[in-house]
């Protein structure tokens, strides 16, 4: 699945997207959280503060226990600072 | 004739009279029609600021300011609607976004106007970096956003 990163997530990260493969055991967009934060320094900076994270699939907001099964795009951003 | 929700994200700047104008052109059912305009400050928290800089989710963005406008038109009795919101670098004094609204009376106008808003700043997929003297740092989320947002699911 293609994975993407905005503002501060992406600047920590490096990069503003990818594909990556989960294993199964990956289900839920918290899991995957907790998988991409041990990847390296890098990702367990981006992902130090979990819960603050907000999470889209297929670009819709979704809450941190929502399963990952068929998804073509997660997003991971900080907080929204529009308008 | 039922309302049409224009929406733009772009980096140009706007022309909010011509925005204005545009939204009651050629009809005679409209009675009000509300306009916001969010302009950079030229300071955040008493500190100068030389910019913003606003990224945002191509597509995703689109698709929340729209499914926003959707619910505006469904709760509130709208002739017509209008969103832009800029991205890129802002300096103080430019424009960054704008909601017009349209209706046969105020009331459901300013109503909708204030609730895309309040849903733009907490649910839109844009996020602002400012530039001072100190440097760059991305603007944090404010729990008085969050407020203004929730008090709308409110029965």
């Amino acid at each position: 699945m293609k994975v993407k990163y905005f503002a501060w997530v992406r600047e920590r990260i490096g990069k503003a997207e990818e594909t990556i493969e989960p294993p199964a055991e990956v289900r839920t967009v918290g899991e995957l959280i907790d998988w991409l934060a041990r990847r390296d320094d890098a990702y367990a900076y981006a992902f130090e503060k979990p819960k603050v994270i907000r999470a889209a699939i297929d670009q819709a907001h979704v809450q941190q226990d929502a399963a990952i099964y068929g998804a073509r795009e997660i997003a991971f951003f900080p907080p929204m600072t529009g308008g | 004739m039922t309302a049409i929700a224009t929406i733009r994200i772009q980096e140009a700047d706007f022309d909010v009279a011509q925005e204005i104008a545009a939204i009651g052109k050629g009809r005679a059912d409209i009675g009000a029609v509300v306009s916001f305009t969010g302009i950079c400050r030229g300071s955040e928290n008493g500190e100068p600021i030389a910019a913003l800089t606003l990224e945002h989710y191509p597509g995703m963005a689109e698709a929340e300011i729209r499914r926003h406008a959707e619910e505006a038109m469904s709760r509130w009795p709208l002739s017509g609607l209008t969103v832009i919101h800029r991205v890129g670098r802002i300096t103080p004094g430019e424009n960054i976004v704008l909601v017009v609204t349209a209706s046969q009376h105020r009331q459901a106008a300013f109503h909708a106007a204030e609730f895309l808003m309040d849903y733009l700043k907490t649910s839109a997929p844009f996020w602002k970096r400012e530039e001072s003297a100190r440097g760059s740092s991305w603007i944090e989320a404010r729990d008085q956003d969050d407020a203004a947002a929730a008090r709308w699911t409110k029965s």
